[in-house]
């Protein structure tokens, strides 16, 4: 009973949540204080380096900038690989033709795509939405591909049957059946590729949370990486909490 | 809206070329509109088969079905499968909407229908509830729903009341025959429970084991309404059936008949080289 309250989120399990953040800090605050270090900012440090960098508007030019890119190479990723995943899912052919091109995509390393598609595409945002996006399209194929496979037919029949509409068979019957697969793999995909865009932001691009760190790290301003990780991961979490967690207790109601 | 079924044959293609399974051999009778007719055989003899390719979802095969001349695919069809196959994302209400002018012929389903009939199946608390929350034969009351809310000309049912325990399924054909009553339309009803047949049907048509052909047409000589199913009319009825055709559950006579036929025709035709 007490373990279900904590998963859940009820009051206590939020309680628990909020500890265990202190403690983290605390033991940061320790840290810091023993070490006395310029080289290792206490968590007072951070926050107060992260009001500057608000005031001066920077952090929010920078991460709004690399925001943008993130959202623009989940929703091509996310598209993309849903298409590809569902048509892999559903013929054998298709299933076995692109299976290679699966894994040597799923293998691949990140830097060698994005360094290739600097060089192929010139320092420019297309290149940066490509090298996300292939990094990221064969794990949402992967997912999809598998909630394909599972797609029940009988309730196809029932569409069929009842001569529903394409647009009511797919969005009615078919996809609500992938919605669980979907959310798994947007979920996956957004932490992911947050942190590709930094890294393709650090090699190639003259703005975004990435670029900012590599100046940063430059003149070995600790204080001021720690406040925009913190910042971005701040966004991200909220984004999680705000739209992805609530979409999906939306979509999966249902499973009692 | 009389319904046509013409199957010379229906074959699935097997793995050994050349020894493709026939699933039916020769099917052929008509309904005429309203009538309640059953299709009874034992099991794996491809009444299912016999349905999907009468709804249209089994469309490669050798003959012609016909609702009124016109093809079953552009008609308004109601279907009851063996289980409930309702959407478990959507409620109960949602669930019955789906199929509301769902054709193409842009008819506009008439909203308070869904809702009228689900009050007339007692479901009228759970309208806003998943099918998960349901009981079985609750379920199966919304796929009743469902396959009436069409408005359909022509109801499919495919031993829809099987897995169920008997006071249930007891309940569903009633409310199946009051509703049918209500609103009448031709139907087709499989099941493989003799009883079951001669309590609902007024037409019984009876299948032999696989390869399914149908081997005897029977008409229920009982006046609506029947009182119930464990009655002594349908208990006499059917040991009257039994003792006249022994074989008839086994679906042996018609083949045995047939193939005492064929074997004539042979030696008449042999007799005649000979000669």
């Amino acid at each position: 009973m007490f373990d279900l309250k904590v998963l859940s989120g009820s009051p206590s399990g939020f309680w628990l949540r909020f500890f265990s953040l202190c403690l983290l800090l605390l033991v940061w605050g320790v840290v810091a204080a023993i070490a006395d270090s310029s080289l290792l900012p206490g968590p007072w440090a951070v926050a107060v380096n992260m009001v500057a960098h608000l005031r001066e508007g920077d952090i929010v030019y920078h991460t709004g900038i690399t925001l943008a890119r993130v959202a623009v190479a989940f929703v091509v990723s996310m598209i993309i690989g849903t298409v590809i995943g569902i048509c892999m899912g559903h013929s054998k052919t298709m299933d076995t033709f692109f299976d290679g091109w699966l894994v040597l995509g799923l293998n691949i390393p990140a830097l060698v795509i994005i360094i290739l598609c600097y060089i192929w595409f010139g320092l420019t945002e297309v290149a940066v939405i490509v090298a996300v996006a292939i990094n990221k399209i064969p794990l949402v194929v992967v997912m999809v591909r598998e909630g394909a496979r599972a797609v029940d037919r009988e309730l196809l029949q029932v569409a069929q049957v009842y001569r529903l509409s394409r647009t009511k068979t797919l969005f009615k019957t078919y996809l609500p059946q992938l919605y669980p697969y979907l959310m798994a793999a947007a979920r996956s995909g957004l932490s992911l590729i947050w942190k590709i865009v930094l890294v393709v932001e650090l090699l190639g691009r003259s703005n975004g949370v990435g670029f900012q760190l590599h100046s940063f790290f430059q003149f070995f301003d600790i204080a001021s990486i720690l406040a925009y990780t913190l910042a971005f991961v701040g966004v991200i979490l909220f984004f999680e909490m705000a739209v992805l967690r609530p979409l999906e207790v939306r979509l999966t109601r249902w499973r009692l | 809206m009389t319904l046509d079924v013409h199957i010379r044959a229906k074959t699935y293609p097997s793995r050994t070329p050349g020894k493709d399974h026939t699933a039916i051999a020769g099917i052929d009778f008509s309904v005429p509109e309203g009538q309640f007719t059953c299709i009874v055989g034992p099991s794996g003899c491809g009444k299912t088969t016999l349905l999907n390719i009468v709804s249209g979802l089994e469309q490669e095969v050798d003959g012609t079905v016909s609702l009124s001349g016109r093809p079953t695919d552009e008609a308004h069809l109601g279907y009851m499968f063996q289980t409930p196959r309702l959407m478990p994302w959507l409620s109960v209400l949602e669930n019955v909407r789906l199929v509301m002018d769902g054709g193409e012929n842009g008819e506009k389903g008439d909203e308070d229908l869904a809702r009228r009939l689900l009050e007339e199946m007692d479901l009228g608390d759970v309208m806003d509830a998943f099918p998960s929350r349901l009981s079985g034969g609750m379920m199966r009351r919304v796929a009743l729903a469902r396959a009436f809310v069409v408005k359909p000309r022509l109801l499919l049912m495919d031993e829809p009341f099987i897995s169920l325990d008997e006071p249930v399924a007891k309940r569903l054909r009633k409310l199946l025959l009051a509703i049918w009553n209500e609103r009448p339309t031709t139907v087709l009803f499989i099941t493989h429970d003799l009883n079951e047949a001669l309590f609902l049907a007024d037409r019984i048509l009876f299948m032999s084991p696989s390869p399914g052909r149908i081997v005897h047409d029977y008409t229920v000589p009982l006046a609506r309404p029947r009182a119930k199913l464990a009655s002594d009319d349908i208990r006499n009825l059917r040991q009257n059936l039994l003792k006249e055709h022994p074989d008839l559950l086994t679906g042996l006579i018609g083949v045995e008949e047939e193939e005492r036929r064929e074997s004539d025709r042979r030696h008449l035709a042999s007799g005649k080289e000979t000669g």
